[in-house]
Parts: structure tokens; sequence; C-alpha cells
């Protein structure tokens, strides 16, 4: 049987909020031990984690990698590619493809091309709409059997009250989060970037605030209604959070989540008509930047995950109302969460990896997200003291549209086990030289 | 001297660059009086004029410009040329820079697309209009104006009346006058009104009687039919009625007060015919002095490339 023993290294242990050094025996896809000075048989491979976290494997739970349809902006091939490279060993892969997902066929597709890729974990995401319309219910109970392990029609709003309800329902009745991408259509309509000064100053039309906001504020009454799990796709304002943070306090079934972009830049990057900074939610203020922060802190935000939405070259390079919205955000995420959240102290270290771990997997209700004897060997390992320069053109995702190109980021993926299936994703021993961002 | 290859807004420009643009017309303001209209100091330069929206004034203002330099000049716009096609600006950005154009005046409905456009053409790009954004020689004839008639421009207090949020000229003259030392204010319905105006020195009203009381200058915007449709505004009479410029609320401003409007009018709506055409409106003198003002900003810039060449 395949062994590893990854020595050395500084175990985080997440859910009880431990860090700790220690060694982790690896044997036949298993986490065998976890435990100082461990050895394992003569062919057991040794993986030297020295300096390096070694982190339950982080789970991005919201990517989209186009894939059926929009092949020429990114493949589950490739796209899995980047998760590994950014220290992901599980992704869920958003509907919103050509044909969506929603239906099993759709989702058996993702699943064997993810196996048969034989990259990161990929775990689907069925539409909560037929075609993610907005007018009939998806099959949920043949999606679930399938393999599928939420429902959203991310990319859109499931405006008719009355049908999120129905949705909200059912999917309560098969034990299955319902994601939304909260934003009221009528109230953003036109809208490129945040509603506010930069935007009067660039002549751009705005999205306000409380598009996202009105559709936050309906979502939970109907999650309290129906007892659904609600789960909120990036939250991007103040007024987002307080919502959902009153919900919580109030008992209300719902998660939340918020995009590395959102935590670190405001709609000031927009400037020049970046149309990397053009992405939906938009780039907010500093208000509510720190207002994320402080949700994530509070506990109030459960998840960070990236909201990776790839595109080509040719389909940014445009006017920045012709472009279409989204970042890349896979190979930039744990960079980001050291470098703006461990680092200043905005979140402990077993804080942050809650959130990209074990939170994310309890949503989901995945057997993921903890580094015990006997779980599955998906481990993460990052250099925190490494320094990194991010280069779109090393990505291994097909997009190369990230905001961050040229930012010094220190914290990196180093390397990364599947199961028992060892990537090395960044060439050990060099550090990468560095200008200062 | 400029000190970009480019001329996208005013928000870019010193007031030193802006003044000296404005004496340059002045220059330029005798040439159009000769007899023949015409002088050889762009002889052998290409202005090639790409328009993406439809415009009368301006298109002919810079064409005109342009000849009266002595330029050679190129139309292309929008229903007459591959644009049709659907052929991105960048693509015909690059295919005008291969056929050798020292000059870009564009004209386009997207905010930032003559900034986009200057990135990839080595030829100076004169934004003609870009969406909401600037629509900087607009703003350089008025001021250009506003001089004329009132001899400065520090000092004075300079009023908006109308669509404030979908208005380039607005935000281009903002930057201008409060540049050159002017107070600007702002009016219109809180539908059409963008947010943040304050925080650039502006002063906001929407009251019209309150904002045009004591102002050398009423600077009446454009009102298109389609904010009604679009849910921003109730109707035609309710607007006239609470915001369009009459004889009436004209005599709260300033005893010598000036009345603006980048055209075209719509009479009997945002402005009284009566206030258009009487003695206190320049609004024909400011189409005449937008040739001037062109005139300067080609020369200008394409001097500037000229220098460029020299240097390096």
């Amino acid at each position: 049987m395949t062994s590893f023993i990854i020595k050395k290294g500084t175990v985080v242990d997440p859910l009880r909020e431990k860090v700790f050094p220690a060694d982790v025996l690896v044997v036949g896809g298993r986490i065998a031990a976890i435990g100082p000075g461990l050895a394992g048989q003569k062919e057991t491979t040794v993986i030297n984690a020295e300096g390096c976290l070694v982190l339950p494997g982080l789970i991005d739970m919201h990517v989209h990698l186009r894939e059926p349809g929009f092949e020429h902006k990114e493949t589950i091939a490739s796209g899995t590619r980047a998760a590994l490279r950014g220290g992901f060993t599980a992704v869920c892969a958003m509907p919103n493809t050509r044909p969506v997902c929603d239906r099993a066929a759709v989702a058996g597709f993702v699943l064997d091309r993810a196996r048969a890729a034989g990259n990161a974990r990929v775990y689907p995401v069925g539409a909560l709409s037929k075609g993610s319309e907005g007018k009939e219910l998806a099959p949920f109970g043949e999606m679930r059997d399938a393999g599928v392990v939420a429902f959203s029609d991310d990319g859109r709003w499931l405006a008719d009250a009355h049908l999120m309800r129905r949705a909200m329902e059912y999917a309560a009745m098969l034990d299955v989060p319902v994601i939304s991408h909260c934003e009221d259509p009528a109230l953003s309509a036109g809208g490129v970037m945040n509603e506010g000064f930069t935007a009067t100053i660039l002549g751009l039309r705005g999205m306000p605030a409380a598009a996202e906001e009105v559709a936050v504020a309906r979502d939970i009454l109907l999650a309290e209604l129906t007892g659904c799990h609600l789960h909120v796709a990036h939250v991007s304002t103040a007024g987002a959070v307080r919502l959902i943070r009153e919900a919580k306090a109030r008992g209300v079934r719902v998660t939340a989540e918020v995009t590395p972009h959102h935590f670190t830049l405001t709609e000031e990057a927009v400037r020049g008509y970046d149309t990397n900074a053009k992405v939906n939610p938009p780039l907010r203020t500093a208000a509510d930047v720190a207002a994320l922060k402080e949700g994530l802190a509070d506990g109030t935000i459960d998840v960070i995950a990236t909201d990776h939405a790839p595109h080509s070259r040719e389909e940014k390079e445009t006017e920045f109302d012709a472009a279409p919205f989204g970042m890349v955000g896979l190979e930039t995420a744990v960079g980001l969460v050291f470098t703006e959240l461990v680092s200043p102290g905005v979140l402990t270290l077993p804080q942050a990896v809650a959130k990209m771990t074990v939170n994310p997997a309890r949503i989901l209700r995945l057997e993921a997200g903890v580094l015990a004897e006997g779980a599955v060997a998906d481990i993460t390992l990052v250099d925190p003291e490494r320094e990194e320069v991010v280069e779109p053109e090393r990505f291994a995702s097909q997009g190369k549209n990230t905001a961050f190109g040229g930012w010094q980021l220190k914290g990196t993926p180093v390397g990364v086990m599947v199961g028992g299936r060892w990537f090395e994703v960044r060439p050990s021993g060099k550090r990468l030289p560095g200008k200062k961002r | 001297m400029l000190t970009q290859k480019d001329l996208l807004g005013l928000e870019e420009l010193t007031a030193d660059e802006i003044k000296l643009i404005l004496d340059t017309a002045g220059a330029m303001r005798e040439v159009m009086t000769r007899e023949i209209k015409k002088v050889p100091t762009l002889r052998g330069r290409v202005v090639v004029n790409l328009f993406y929206e439809p415009s009368t004034r301006t298109r002919a203002s810079f064409e005109l410009a342009a000849k009266y330099l002595s330029a050679d000049t190129v139309n292309i716009s929008a229903g007459s040329s591959s644009v049709v096609k659907g052929e991105g600006l960048l693509d015909t950005a690059r295919t005008v820079s291969a056929l050798g154009a020292d000059v870009v005046v564009l004209r386009h409905r997207a905010a930032g697309a003559a900034a986009f456009l200057s990135r990839y053409v080595h030829a100076a790009v004169i934004n003609a209009g870009d969406g909401m954004h600037e629509h900087p020689t607009q703003a350089l004839l008025d001021l250009y104006t506003i001089r004329e008639c009132k001899g400065k421009v520090q000092g004075l207090t300079v009023t908006f009346v109308g669509d404030i949020l979908h208005s380039r000229v607005a935000r281009s003259n903002i930057w201008g006058l409060s540049k050159l030392g002017a107070a600007v204010r702002v009016c219109g319905p809180a539908t059409l009104l963008p947010p943040g105006l304050d925080r650039l020195g502006v002063q906001v009203f929407t009251s019209v009687d309150e904002a045009v009381a004591g102002a050398d200058v009423i600077y009446v915007l454009r009102l298109q039919r389609e904010r009604f449709v679009q849910g921003l505004l109730p109707g035609e009479e309710e607007y006239a009625r609470l915001y369009g410029i009459n004889e009436k609320r004209l005599a709260r401003a300033s005893d010598d007060a000036i009345v603006m409007h980048p055209g075209p009018l719509n009479r009997g709506v945002e402005i009284a015919a009566e206030v258009a055409d009487g003695s206190r409106s320049v609004i024909t003198e400011q189409v005449a002095n937008g040739v001037a003002v062109r005139m300067a900003c080609l020369y200008l810039l394409a001097r500037r490339e000229a220098d460029d060449k020299l240097y390096h």
C-alpha cells in the first residue's frame, strides 16, 4: 500500500483551534497517524514539511469551471489544476455552464470529467431552476442522487419570491443547502461597478449596495419561513453583513461567504477602467471592506470562497462596459488570506483555516475538512514565510484575469495531497525573487 | 506644452495646461476671421474622426478644425464601416493606427473608451465624449466662452441645471471650472444627481431657484427623452415646471449672467425659447468657439507628437 510521511511540519487543527508540531502518516489514501516522531516503513515516501503548515485540504465552495460550454475560458482539467496550484483539494463547480447543470446528466458529466482529470475533487452545484431561468424548479432529487451538494442559480438571483420559497422547502426536505447570489436585478440593472463617488467620477453606471441587501433580506425571511439552510454567496456590503449577523442571532439557518477580492480591494481598483476589477458583486468601499473583516472575525461570515471566474483575454481586453464580470481567484486565495487576514491579525490561523476547510465541509455536509486518524488524506501544505509575486502568466488556470498581478503575497501553497495522491505545486526549496508591491 | 500624449479628460490636465489651450484657441479664433480660413500648420498630418455615437455638431466641429489647419481627415462612423460588422474598438483602433493616423478623435458610448484606445495606438487620442465620463473639448470651449464673455473664470459662480447624472459635459466642466477657480453648483431632480459630487467641492441643489440665485453663468443641460421611460422622471411638463430655465428664473441670477447650453436644445423643456434666443444666451458663440478650441487641441497634440519624434 502506498504510504507517505509528512515530517516536521506544523499541524493546524481548525476544529480544536490548535497549532502543534507533528508528523502525519498517510497509508492507502487515509490518515493513519498524527503525532511527534512518527516513522514509516522502508518504502514510505518522506515529504519534508519543515517550516510548513500542514492543513486539512482546502475547499473552495464557489468556482466556475466553465465546462461544459465555455471551454475557451476554462476546462474542468485546467480549473482543477489551478485549484491544486492554489492549495485546494476540492472545489464546488457552479452550474452556470452551457447547458446549465440542472439535471443529473450534466452533474454526471462534470464528475466524470473531474475523475478523468485526476486533480482536485469536484463537487457539482445544481441549478435551482431549469436553465437557471427562474421559472420552473430543477429536479433536485435526481441531482442530489448524482452527487450534487447544493443548489444555486449563481450568476442570477431567483427573483420570483414564490418559486424561491418552493425551492427552499424542497431543498430543506432533502437537507441540501441553497446558495443564493443576492442581487435584485431591477436595482442593479445596467450597473458595472459600485454606485458611489468613484462611479460618478468615472462615468460608469453604479450598482447600489441596496441591490444586494434587498435580496439578502428577502432570502433570510424565506429561510426563516421554510427552515431551509440558506448560504449567501459572495457577501460584499456592510448592510448584508449586518442582516446576516442579525439573522444568525435570531437562529435562522443562514451561512455566508466572502471572496478574497472583496475583503482586499475597494472600488478604487476600477480607476483606469481595469476590466480585471469588474466583478459581480462589485468591489465596494473601504467601509464595506472593514465590515467584511469584522464579519469574518466575529463568525458572521463562515467561509472564504474565491468565486473563481475565468474569462479569455479577448473578452476582458475591451471597453469596461463590454467586459464580462469576474476575476480568477484559485491561485491567489491562500496568499491573500495569509497576507491580508492572518498576518495583520484579522483572523487567527485556525480561524482562517476553518473558513476554507471545516466550515464549507459542514455547510455542504461533506466528510472532509479535518485532519484526523482514519480521515481521507486531503492535505494542504503552506509555507507561511514564502513570498511570491503574482504572475498571471504562470497560472495553471486558462484565465489570467486577476487584479492582483504584480502583488507580492506572503504565504504560498507548496504541496497538496488528494486522497493520498501527492502533488508538489511549487518547485521545492527555491524562493522566488520578489519586488515590493 | 501638454505633458500627455492624449486629451482624455480635464481631470488629467493642470490649470496651466487648460490656460495654454484657451490661449492657443484665441490665436485660432483669429484664423477663423480671415477671408481664407486656412493655415498650413498640420499639412501632411492625418486626423481620424472615429464616431461610434451619432453626432453632428462635434464631428463637424472637429472636421472643420482639422481642415482649417490643413490636416487630412478621415471620418469613420457607426453605420458606415466595419463598426457595423461587429469589429471591436480594439481592432478598429489597430487598423486606424496602421493607416498612419497622427490624431484619433473618438466618440464612444462606453466610459473609458478613449483611455482604452490610447493604450493601443501611437497616435494622440482626443476624447470627443466617452459615455457619461468626460467630453473635454466641450468643457474647454465652454471655459473659453465664459472667459471671453466675463474676462475671467476665477471667482465666478457657475450653475449647471438638469441631468447631471448622465452628463459628461457637466463632469468635464466641473474639473475645468474648479481648476480655474470658479465655484460650481449643480442642480437637478434627485434622480438625476450622481452621488459624491460634494467631495469635489461642488454645491448640490434640488431647488433651481436657490441654485440660480446670484450665479454668473447658468448652464442648461439637455434632457434626453429616454429618462422618462427609464422611470427617472415623471414627464416633460413636470420637468419644465420644476427645472425649466425661463425669464423668471433667470431674473434671480446676477444681472449680467449668461446662459449656455451644449445643444441640441429642447425648447420649452429644459430651456424656454425666449431665454435660448434672448440677449443673455451665448449658445451660438459656444458653437463658433468650439472650432477654435478644437484647432488648439489638434495643434498642441500634433505638435507635441512632432517634438517627440524629434527628440527620441
